[in-house]
């Protein structure tokens, strides 16, 4: 099948996805008990009556639910996804304004997860029981099985209490005015500690898969071919075995861009990034209806691109995809 | 003397006062303090957006004081001082407050400030914030000139001098909030213009709010800070690290008893409970008088008596909390203490069950729920399991009812669908604006949170307080809250346990805190940093 042709096709799944994302999570928000306008009253430190009425009136919560629900797909479709009920700004500028946090945050910290973990696991497969291996092996399931908000507050712990080195809060010193180099190094700072909060336990799983991997590839004939070839050792493994054994790696890192967001989100509170899982859980505690469905629409489109740009690059990794063999 | 003379003497005071620190308040040592600096303020309270005329909570009150300034302050004794209006006047029936505002006061967009916009403030207040109370008898407002207004009143209202200072009457330009937008959903409430000691730079929903110097602020010399910062923080504990290590200078509302005590230990801080004479926050044990149990004052008070509030400020807060004996904090002019109080009496109360037709049978005489406020724990749900604990002594088998979230418990208070619930509710200065809202029987409506939601209902109640309400006197309309005081004390539909602990913790680098009734809801042009 021609590239374009999948794309199409993706894209077309993708769009019923986003559709049924959107109904269906509209229908089980507005199921859970509470109500927005209690939340802005009680804010507000009460109301009459009336207030109230206005209030639900003004965000159209007066309206039949399959009304609100036509109206809101509507808006959708053109690209608006309504007024924040707690903050009465766009929801599409609330998220932009912190969606770049958030993949700053996922990006780095899978990066990170990617090369230090298939790095690991490279070298621990070359000498599959020695110490060196060992160590990593036990690292890498200390580091898998830790829950990531615990893994944070320990660091918060560690960085704040008894060596305080890194900040623990937030993405940026909110004295320093302006941008420039100051200003990077300064998030660069910030980022350390929640990108390695969220990383650790990804890395924990690379290291093991391309551990696992190179093992089975370092056991191939062609292997056995390019050494008594007389390549280098580093060549060998360098470019014949991690180019086969890194295809799993590359899967997995797609398909775990969903679970990276949703792991974001409890990083983002423990460290107070300002990014989606902040605006995630004010949204959800404050019964934001319009917020919390931007940000799922915004996750579930940001999943469903991660997955199509891993087809893509798992065709550029794998020459065999790429002429369309494997059929 | 009568009212409106004793606001002129008030007043003239308060021009004394005035001619010494050119705007009144508390006199700050000029010889110390320093231009210049940011003030980093952390909070784990989010602002909806910025204007307080459409809007109540501490939130949007801390920014919302800086960038508007209203027509009075109060100093740290409870007077008023001039502000946006240099005098005023009562006249002698109580009905006609005229206000003199200052000629050379600006919005931040350059425009004057006129007696119109004054007129439209008020107007947009009285229609759009929850404290109806607070303008209700205003009939209409006179602007003779440019500079002056007269508010003229169905009957006298002394509540409403207190009303003009704060968050609670911001005089918002009529130019820009005037265009017919709804105010509620108005977009420069989260960009305001105001005429306050500072003016808007940004706002970052749920993370900060940026505020810099005006540098035509209506007080020759002040504010002496460049900058203000808000920072929200996601909650308390990171917060109070935050103020430990020095990332923020100021954190106001400090309440957990833990943080309050830790951060007393950092020598570079100073940590106060002044400033929130006017807050007046009651921690308390609300009643629901419509079930059946509950209708009996004699099962109401049995269960005050069940209830130790020795133990809890002294015990479950670690000392940090005091107690709360009625309706108005302590701190109010209009506080007595000489009211019923309810000793800790396990005997007595089993014997009132008796005599109530509750008597124990294998050890239980019926069963009740609690609910609380989700969230903060040392104050609500931790209170609740300890009340459920000392009722069992009693015979009485309480469930703990906990709701996930905040809309939850709001949603079954409201709509009376409690037995009895746990509750923060704050004064909000005089008792007509954060008192009588609980206890009028008119204001027993369901679907409104902090209304009368107990449904308490006595007439002699509803006449002292609407008496209160109107009369110009300060020692008859102390006398009549004296008399409601008592009165809700024997009722009592609600328990009264203990005051927040509302702390405010600062660095040592801060000059003139802001320590008045209003703590830091009230413009900061007075602080200063040094270094």
């Amino acid at each position: 099948m021609k590239i374009a042709a999948i794309i199409a096709q993706r894209l077309f799944y993708a769009a019923i996805l986003i559709l049924a994302v959107l109904v269906l999570n509209f229908l089980l928000l507005h199921l859970a008990p509470g109500d927005p306008a209690e939340v802005i009253a009680g804010e507000m430190g009460g109301a009459t009556q009336e207030m109230m009425a206005e209030i639900r009136a003004a965000y159209g919560l007066d309206q039949p639910l399959h009304v609100q629900l036509g109206i809101y797909l509507g808006r959708a479709l053109q690209g608006d996804l309504g007024q924040s009920f707690f903050y009465n700004a766009p929801v599409v500028g609330l998220i932009l304004g912190r969606l770049g946090a958030t993949i700053l945050l996922v990006v780095t910290s899978l990066t990170f997860a990617v090369v230090i973990g298939t790095l690991l696991g490279v070298l621990a497969a070359r000498k599959p029981t020695g110490l060196f291996s060992n160590v990593i092996t036990v690292l890498s399931l200390v580091g898998y099985s830790a829950p990531v908000f615990w893994t944070g507050i320990i660091l918060v712990i560690v960085f704040a209490w008894v060596f305080p080195i890194f900040p623990i809060s937030g993405m940026s010193d909110i004295r320093l005015a302006g941008g420039g180099i100051e200003h990077v190094l300064d998030v660069a700072h910030h980022l350390v500690l929640p990108a390695f909060t969220l990383g650790v336990i990804y890395l924990a799983q690379y290291s093991r898969l391309s551990r696992a991997s190179m093992l089975e590839v370092l056991g191939a004939d062609y292997i056995r071919t390019a050494r008594a070839k007389g390549l280098s050792e580093s060549v060998v493994v360098g470019k014949h075995a991690l180019r086969n054994a890194i295809l799993p790696i590359v899967t997995i890192a797609g398909l775990q861009f969903g679970g990276l967001i949703s792991g974001a989100v409890l990083v983002e509170t423990v460290f107070s990034w300002p990014g989606l899982g902040t605006l995630a859980l004010d949204a959800i505690l404050g019964r934001d209806y319009p917020t919390i469905l931007g940000i799922l629409f915004f996750s579930a489109v940001i999943v469903i691109v991660a997955n199509l740009l891993t087809d893509l690059c798992y065709r550029l990794v794998d020459p065999r995809i790429r002429s369309g063999g494997h059929k | 003397m009568t009212f409106g003379r004793k606001l002129l003497s008030a007043t003239a005071l308060a021009m004394v006062f005035a001619g010494a620190t050119a705007i009144g308040g508390p006199a700050p040592a000029q010889a110390e303090a320093k231009a210049g600096g940011t003030l980093v303020i952390g909070s784990t309270q989010k602002p909806r957006h910025l204007n307080p005329a459409v809007q109540s909570g501490i939130a949007t009150a801390v920014p919302g004081t800086q960038l508007f300034a209203t027509p009075l302050r109060f100093d740290a004794n409870w007077k008023p001082q001039p502000y946006l209006a240099e005098k005023w006047e009562v006249s002698d029936n109580g009905l006609d407050i005229t206000l003199h505002l200052r000629k050379n006061a600006t919005f931040h967009d350059g425009k004057p400030v006129t007696s119109e916009d004054l007129a439209f403030s008020l107007e947009t207040v009285k229609a759009n914030h929850p404290f109806k109370t607070m303008f209700a008898p205003v009939t209409s407002v006179e602007t003779p000139d440019a500079h002056t207004a007269i508010i003229h009143l169905a009957h006298p209202h002394p509540a409403i001098l207190l009303a003009m200072s704060s968050a609670l009457l911001p005089v918002i330009p009529k130019h820009v909030y005037g265009d017919g937008q709804d105010l509620k959903t108005h977009p420069a409430n989260s960009a305001p213009v105001g005429s306050g000691p500072f003016r808007f730079v940004e706002f970052n929903p749920g993370e900060n709010v940026i505020l810099e110097k005006n540098p035509d602020y209506f007080i020759e010399g002040r504010p002496y800070l460049d900058k203000i910062i808000i920072k929200n923080y996601k909650d308390t504990t990171s917060l109070t690290l935050a103020m430990d290590k020095g990332e923020i200078d100021m954190y106001p509302f400090l309440e957990g008893a833990r943080n309050i005590n830790r951060l007393k230990e950092n020598k570079d801080l100073t940590v106060t409970s002044d400033g929130y004479a006017a807050v007046g926050p009651i921690n308390w044990l609300a009643f629901n008088t419509k079930r059946e149990i509950l209708a009996k004052k004699e099962v109401r008070q049995a269960i005050a008596y069940a209830v130790d509030r020795n133990f809890i400020t002294k015990a479950l807060h670690a000392g940090a909390s005091t107690i709360a004996t009625g309706p108005i904090t302590p701190a109010s002019p209009f506080y007595t203490v000489d009211v019923a109080k309810y000793d800790l009496d396990l005997d007595k109360s089993k014997a009132m069950l008796d005599a109530a037709g509750y008597p124990e049978k294998d050890g239980a005489r019926f069963s009740l729920t609690i609910d609380y406020i989700p969230g903060g724990d040392e104050q609500q749900k931790n209170v609740a399991e300890y009340i459920a604990s000392q009722l069992k002594k009693i015979g009485i088998d309480l469930q703990v009812r906990a709701a996930p979230d905040f809309p939850t418990w709001a949603k079954r208070v409201s709509s009376h669908d409690f037995d009895l619930t746990m509750d923060i509710v704050f004064n909000w200065g005089d008792p007509v604006i954060g008192v009588h809202r609980t206890y009028l029987s008119t204001n027993i409506i369901e679907g409104v949170i902090w209304s009368n939601t107990q449904s308490y209902a006595n007439s002699e109640v509803d006449k002292l307080l609407d008496a209160a309400a109107k009369e110009p006197d300060e020692a008859k309309r102390k006398a009549d809250y004296v008399a409601f005081q008592k009165i809700v004390a024997d009722d009592l539909p609600i328990y009264w346990l203990n005051l927040l602990p509302y702390h405010t913790a600062y660095s040592n680098r801060v000059g003139n805190p802001p320590l008045t009734i209003w703590g830091t809801m009230a413009p900061m042009d007075e602080v200063y940093l040094n270094n």
